[in-house]
Parts: structure tokens; C-alpha cells; sequence
């Protein structure tokens, strides 16, 4: 077993297969991971909501600090106009910070590291943000495209390359989510293959390599949730208060 | 729970072994449950979303600001009360600045009205001395002049007696007189 390091991110029905008239839409292991994260998420943050105690206990405290971290990660990007949207970024960050984390568990499933959930999550944003952006500017939102102080001669350029990073955005997003997870995850199956296959003589190394990657991927679950809610409050920044 | 939990965990171990030899390549663009995935995110973020904004949100928003408020609420109490004692310890060294003041001001009257009457009695006194001592200085001018009068009529008399006995001859009067006089204002002017 275990030797293709790509067999963790396998996707399999669990149960019956489910369809609607030609899609499938069966509950696989991916699915799964997706309403347990949805569940703890909801179950931490329903007890931190509970209580009402002036000095927060533990579950509290972790609930206000998560809650001020967003509020303060969002009024500082993207200013105060944000605060609509405060519940869809934390609820956008909560969720790829959970299935991250699950994702750490031994034989569990990564749901982020699939690029079909974190392109849809992306071009769900992308999409959002345009929409937003056309509504409160009109087309003066394609000023965005036009950034000033820049010689005439050069216009046409940056405009053609301001659309290209504009259009971009979905796939840089969902892609360095994706792949941060992916890259992480297979690399922290391939030192465990070697530990198996070097075993008790060579397996010391690589093992206290995987100790060293596991608490590195921890990290950068974290990070990339962070970073893909940052990202989406600059995006946000970018429809809500035209810079350029 | 335990129990499901493990038994749970055991199947996926058991699933993902036997999965493990059947494709190569990317599972990720192995299309085949991409419209699964698509679906299920859509309901778990979607109810995730809406239980966070509609329920635990508010909640977690309302905590913070009645922990907020009522923070601020104490530190407005507590302000109230540090001006309110402010208050009260200026009006007391209030208090005492008027009571010195007045203590001050009784005893500068009382001063005052000592030194008036002591002044008055003294005026009085002097002046009752000054007119005493005119009285004595005029009588004893008054005597200067009687006395010096009397001495210049005994001395005519005197004189005028001795030239009778000594030659015999009445002598007027305002003659001796009118020598003594020149005598007298001869020795005063001595």
C-alpha cells in the first residue's frame, strides 16, 4: 500500500450513490468532511455564543478573539464600507481554516485540496466582488483597469495587463490554496513512505522530518486561510473603495 | 460517540486501503465527482453561512458590546465619582481657606478696635495733660509778669522811700518809676 503519494486525495462514495437526473451528487468522504467541518465550526462557536459572562471562559474567549481577529483583519483591508460582508469572511475563513485543520488528521481527507472546491469558493468571490463593484461604481469600476500616473504611451499595456490580473484573480486564489494543501500533504506522505520503507535502521531521519512538515502544515493551514480571507477582503477593498 | 467515532475512522482507514491501488495520476481533475463536491459545498457553506450571520454572530457581536458597554459604563461611574470627590475635597479646603479668612478678619477687628480706643483714651489723656500744662504754663506767665510788676513797684516804692529818709525830699513818683523801669531793661537786656 501507501506508495503513490497521491491516493490520500482519492474521492469516494460513501453510501448510496445519489443522483439528480444526470449529476451525481453522492455523498463521498469529501462531502463528509465538509458537513464535519460545518459542524464543528457551528458547535465551537454556538457554545462561545452562548454564554454571556463578563469574563469570557475558554470557548468564549475563543469565539470573541476569532470573531475581533476577522473584524479587525477586515476593517483594516478593506475599511468600514466592508461590514456587510463581515459574516461571509468569517464564515469563508472559518470554513478553509477548519477543513485545513481536519485535513491535518491521519487518514482523514482535505477537502481544500481539491481545486474544483477552492475554484468554486474563488469564482464565487470573483464573481461577488465584480457584481458589487458594478453596482455601487457603474462602469466606473473599470477605472480600476486604468491606473493613474502613467505615461500615455504605456496606457494601452497595463490596461491589457491590469484586465489579465484582474481576470486572474479566481485561479491565482483557488491555485494557491489548492496547491499549497496538496504540495504539503503529498510531501508529508512521501517522508512517511520513507519512513515505512527505510524502516528501523534509515526511518529516524525522515520521521523527524514528518514531525518537523506536520508542524509546518499546521502553520500553513492556518496561513492559508488567513491569506485566502485577506486575499477576498483586497478584492472586496478593490470593489468597495476605487483606489486607482 | 467514542465508540462511532473509532468504528467510523476505521472504515475510512479500511476504504482508503482498499482505494489505494486502483488509478495514478491528479484524483483532483478526475472530473468524475466534481459536480458532487460543487453541490455539497454549495449546502454546507451555504447553511454554515446562514446559521453564523442569522444566530451565532449576533450573539458573539452582542456579547462584545455589552462587555464593551459595560466597561465603559464603569469607567464612566468611576470618573463621576473621582470628579464628584474632587468636588468635595475643594469645597472642604474651601471651608477652611473661609474659616481662616474669617478668623483672620475677627481678629484684625479685634485688633483694630483695641488700638481705636486705646488711641481715643490716649488722645484724651494727652489732652486733658496739654490743657493742664497750658493752664500751668499760663499761670506761671501770669506770675512772671505780675511778679515782675510787683518787683519794679516795690522798687519804686523801696526807692523812692530810701531817697526821702536819706535827703529828705519828696520825690515824684513816675520820675523813680521811669528809672527803675530803664534799670529793669537794662538787666533783662544783660
Amino acid at each position: 500500500m501507501a506508495a503513490n503519494p497521491m491516493y490520500q486525495f482519492n474521492v469516494y462514495r460513501i453510501g448510496p450513490e445519489i443522483k439528480i437526473g444526470e449529476v451525481d451528487i453522492s455523498f463521498t468522504n469529501a462531502s463528509l468532511f465538509m458537513v464535519i467541518s460545518t459542524l464543528a465550526i457551528l458547535i465551537v462557536f454556538n457554545l462561545g455564543a452562548k454564554k454571556k459572562s463578563l469574563i469570557p471562559d475558554k470557548i468564549q474567549l475563543l469565539s470573541e478573539l476569532s470573531y475581533s481577529f476577522v473584524s479587525k483583519m477586515i476593517s483594516d483591508t478593506a475599511g468600514a464600507k466592508a461590514k456587510p460582508y463581515f459574516a461571509f469572511i468569517f464564515s469563508l475563513f472559518m470554513f478553509v481554516l477548519f477543513c485545513n485543520m481536519f485535513g491535518m488528521i491521519p487518514y482523514s481527507f482535505t477537502v481544500t485540496s481539491h481545486i474544483i472546491v477552492t475554484f468554486v469558493l474563488a469564482a464565487f468571490i470573483f464573481i461577488g466582488v465584480t457584481i458589487i463593484g458594478f453596482l455601487k461604481h457603474g462602469l466606473g469600476y473599470l477605472k480600476l483597469f486604468v491606473p493613474s500616473g502613467v505615461p500615455i504611451i504605456l496606457l494601452p499595456l497595463i490596461v491589457v495587463i491590469e484586465i489579465i490580473s484582474y481576470l486572474s484573480r479566481p485561479i491565482s486564489l483557488s491555485v494557491r490554496l489548492f496547491a499549497n494543501m496538496m504540495a504539503g500533504h503529498t510531501m508529508m506522505k512521501v517522508f512517511g513512505g520513507f519512513v515505512v520503507s527505510l524502516g528501523l535502521v534509515g526511518g529516524w531521519l525522515p520521521l523527524g522530518f514528518s514531525v518537523a512538515l506536520t508542524g509546518l502544515e499546521i502553520l500553513v493551514a492556518f496561513l492559508q486561510a488567513y491569506v485566502f480571507a485577506i486575499l477576498t477582503c483586497i478584492y472586496l477593498n478593490d470593489a468597495l473603495n476605487l483606489h486607482h | 460517540m467514542k465508540k462511532i467515532i473509532i468504528y467510523l475512522y476505521a472504515l475510512f482507514s479500511f476504504n482508503y486501503v482498499a482505494i489505494s491501488a486502483e488509478t495514478g495520476g491528479m484524483p483532483q481533475l478526475n472530473p468524475e465527482f466534481w459536480l458532487s463536491q460543487i453541490f455539497w459545498l454549495t449546502i454546507t457553506f451555504g447553511i454554515l453561512f446562514i446559521i453564523l450571520s442569522k444566530f451565532i454572530l449576533p450573539k458573539i457581536r452582542n456579547n462584545l458590546e455589552s462587555r464593551k458597554s459595560q466597561i465603559m459604563e464603569n469607567i464612566e461611574i468611576a470618573d463621576n465619582q473621582k470628579t464628584k470627590s474632587e468636588k468635595n475635597l475643594k469645597e472642604y479646603d474651601k471651608i477652611i481657606l473661609d474659616a481662616k479668612d474669617k478668623a483672620k478678619k475677627t481678629f484684625n477687628l479685634a485688633k483694630e478696635k483695641i488700638q481705636l480706643d486705646l488711641g481715643k483714651e490716649r488722645e484724651k489723656i494727652e489732652s486733658e495733660l496739654n490743657s493742664e500744662i497750658e493752664d500751668a504754663e499760663n499761670e506761671i506767665k501770669d506770675l512772671k509778669k505780675s511778679s515782675s510788676e510787683k518787683i519794679s513797684l516795690i522798687a519804686v516804692d523801696t526807692a523812692a522811700e530810701i531817697i526821702q529818709k536819706l535827703i529828705g525830699v519828696e520825690v515824684n513818683k513816675s520820675n523813680v518809676s521811669a528809672i527803675v523801669n530803664e534799670q529793669v531793661k537794662l538787666m533783662k537786656g544783660k
